[in-house]
């Protein structure tokens, strides 16, 4: 019987053959943690004695998300990941001037890597999905735990076979399909399993649109989101100066539970309504759905191009009067790139606020928080009751595509109605 | 292990965010996490509740983000059990990392009402209604989760193995 990428990838870091089913300890090679969930990680790690972390090059700690620090118990617990980096000599520890959001910054410092298997103690490191690598969100205990064996325990997942067909109209991008394929499946449609996208389709997909598809595995319950390695992953690891990687891919004959045809020609713009993000529907069947404030930004759509289609909507308008707009780069080197392409500039100039990289708004952690009874539309991944502040809030997820024309409207527009 | 209490229903896909909000994170102490347990869904839940008493829940439980907060606020309050027929992953490697008994049954739970007193016996895997008297099993942890378990979870096992390595060393 042949192996998914999934299977693959396990076999090679348990040492050993395993298939769907098996447990398995097995070898990480990025354990990664946030300013939330890090202190636990670190509280539990350092009540194992005084010991050094498996290696000090393959521990990330990103302090992404309540930073630049909102309250004296979020300075606390950086101060305390601060200490703890510095005495363990950990190489990747970053804070404000440095940070970036974590899953926008890990494939940028090229340590997401295809064939890797990569833990985070944050639920949307499925993200690296797109790389080819297994990635996969766990616990503070999970993680910090890691950080001294280099290994943990997996059962080993069954996989979700995508296949991607056909090409979408302009300004379709990867948020409408992952959409779309929550929408199709639900919120636990694949939990437990690997989603494997493949097809002839995916030549179609940009790397930061499978930036968005793996991101959002989670948002259906998806242990991963992974993607087959192509010209396009080729492409974005050459100009890392990331040469001949080890990718993996699945086996003819590979056993799928489940399989599932995405065609990206039958694509529209889709959003998903509150309380969850399987509520999708078209934004031509929406009713007309006024908004108090746009997020344009997070793990899941704040990198370059998200930035660049929100700015070509935008360039030469102004934001809706009343409208707050909130423009989030996910890291400092997006940040840079908007800056030198006139992004920036264009924002300020529209009239909306852009932040350092933060998580911030999209868990209503601080930077734009919602009061009762106020609706966001949002390019975040979460639209759970309470999610970004008020817990009578109200937010819409949507693309950047769709975030930006409703910038300009006041109500969620399709960006064919704004150019 | 035998737990009884009161039964809290819930239903299906409840979020970790619903369980404790982001705005609380910043705590890592699991009796300051409890205070605000389900503090947007049922906000006079911790009133309602006592001790011991055990959550019911549907499908996807502990869905959404990966914070261990979420097990933790729920032993914080006291919550001595959840039964749902499903968890979402994390969660559920969470609750057992963090020593919250949690358990998974196929069967049809819809009979239990919000108050009834029930009784898990977590050897025979069985929870029983007492109220109504009916009697529920539970599907059997596969035997390394059941390992993890018994050897008090995931730190100990960790704590096993690294002073298993120095001795070999």
């Amino acid at each position: 019987m042949g192996k998914t990428v999934a299977e693959k990838i396990f076999s090679k870091h348990s040492n050993k053959d395993v298939k769907s089913g098996d447990y398995t300890l097995a070898k990480v090679d990025i354990v990664l943690v946030n300013d939330i969930t890090g202190p636990l990680s670190v509280m539990e790690f350092q009540k194992l004695g005084n010991i050094k972390v498996f290696d000090k090059e393959k521990i990330a700690i990103i302090c992404d998300h309540f930073t630049p620090n909102k309250d004296i118990k979020s300075a606390q617990n950086v101060k305390m990941l601060r200490n703890f980096a510095k005495g363990q000599n950990i190489k990747h520890f970053y804070e404000p001037g440095h940070v970036g959001i974590e899953h926008v910054m890990v494939p940028e410092l090229g340590l997401a890597r295809p064939g890797y298997l990569i833990i985070g103690a944050d639920s949307h490191t499925c993200t690296y999905g797109a790389l080819n690598a297994f990635s996969t969100g766990v616990g503070s205990t999970d993680a910090g735990m890691a950080m001294a064996t280099g290994d943990t325990w997996f059962r080993v997942p069954p996989s979700f076979k995508v296949e991607i067909v056909g090409k979408q109209k302009k300004w379709i991008s990867g948020k409408d399909v992952v959409l779309h394929l929550i929408g199709k499946i639900g919120v636990e449609g694949a939990n437990y399993f690997a989603l494997e996208f493949c097809g002839e389709g995916l030549k179609n997909l940009s790397i930061d649109d499978r930036f968005t598809i793996s991101n959002m595995a989670i948002e259906c319950g998806g242990k991963a989101g992974i993607f087959n390695y192509d010209s396009v992953t080729e492409q974005y690891l050459n100009d890392l100066g990331i040469k001949a990687p080890d990718y993996v891919e699945a086996d003819k004959d590979a056993k799928y539970e489940n399989s599932i045809t995405i065609d990206l020609s039958s694509l529209d713009y889709t959003v998903s309504l509150p309380f969850s993000p399987d509520n999708t529907t078209n934004i031509n069947k929406l009713e007309k759905t006024y908004v108090d404030q746009v997020v344009i930004g997070s793990c899941t759509n704040g990198r370059i191009s998200d930035l660049r289609i929100a700015a070509e909507i935008i360039s030469n308008n102004r934001v809706k009067d009343g409208l707050r707009v909130i423009v989030l780069p996910g890291s400092p080197k997006v940040y840079l790139e908007a800056l030198r392409e006139g992004l920036i500039e264009k924002f300020i100039l529209a009239g909306a606020a852009v932040s350092t990289p933060t998580c911030g708004p999209c868990l209503g952690g601080h930077m734009g928080i919602l009061a009762e009874d106020e609706v966001c539309v949002s390019t975040t991944n979460r639209n759970f009751i309470g999610r970004m502040g008020h817990p009578k809030s109200k937010v819409v997820l949507a693309s950047p595509a769709v975030a930006a024309a409703s910038a300009l409207t006041g109500y969620i527009t399709s960006p064919e109605e704004v150019i | 292990m035998i737990l009884e209490g009161a039964a809290r229903l819930f239903g299906n896909n409840i979020d970790t965010d619903l369980i404790i909000a982001a705005r609380y994170l910043a705590e890592t102490d699991q009796t300051e996490l409890g205070k605000n347990l389900f503090r947007d869904l049922r906000p006079n839940f911790l009133n309602e509740m006592k001790k011991g008493d055990i959550i019911v829940a549907g499908n996807n439980f502990g869905c959404g983000s990966s914070r261990e907060h979420a097990p933790l606020a729920i032993k914080g309050a006291g919550i001595s059990a959840v039964v749902a027929n499903s968890f979402a992953r994390i969660f559920f490697r969470n609750a057992i990392n963090v020593g919250l008994p949690i358990f998974v049954t196929s069967e049809n739970l819809d009979s239990i009402e919000e108050g009834n007193v029930i009784s898990v016996n977590a050897l025979e895997g069985t929870l029983i209604n007492k109220t109504k008297n009916k009697t529920y099993k539970f599907d059997p942890y596969p035997d390394f989760l059941l390992n993890l378990v018994e050897v008090g979870g995931l730190f100990n096992f960790t704590k096993n193995r690294l002073e298993a390595g120095a001795k070999n060393a």
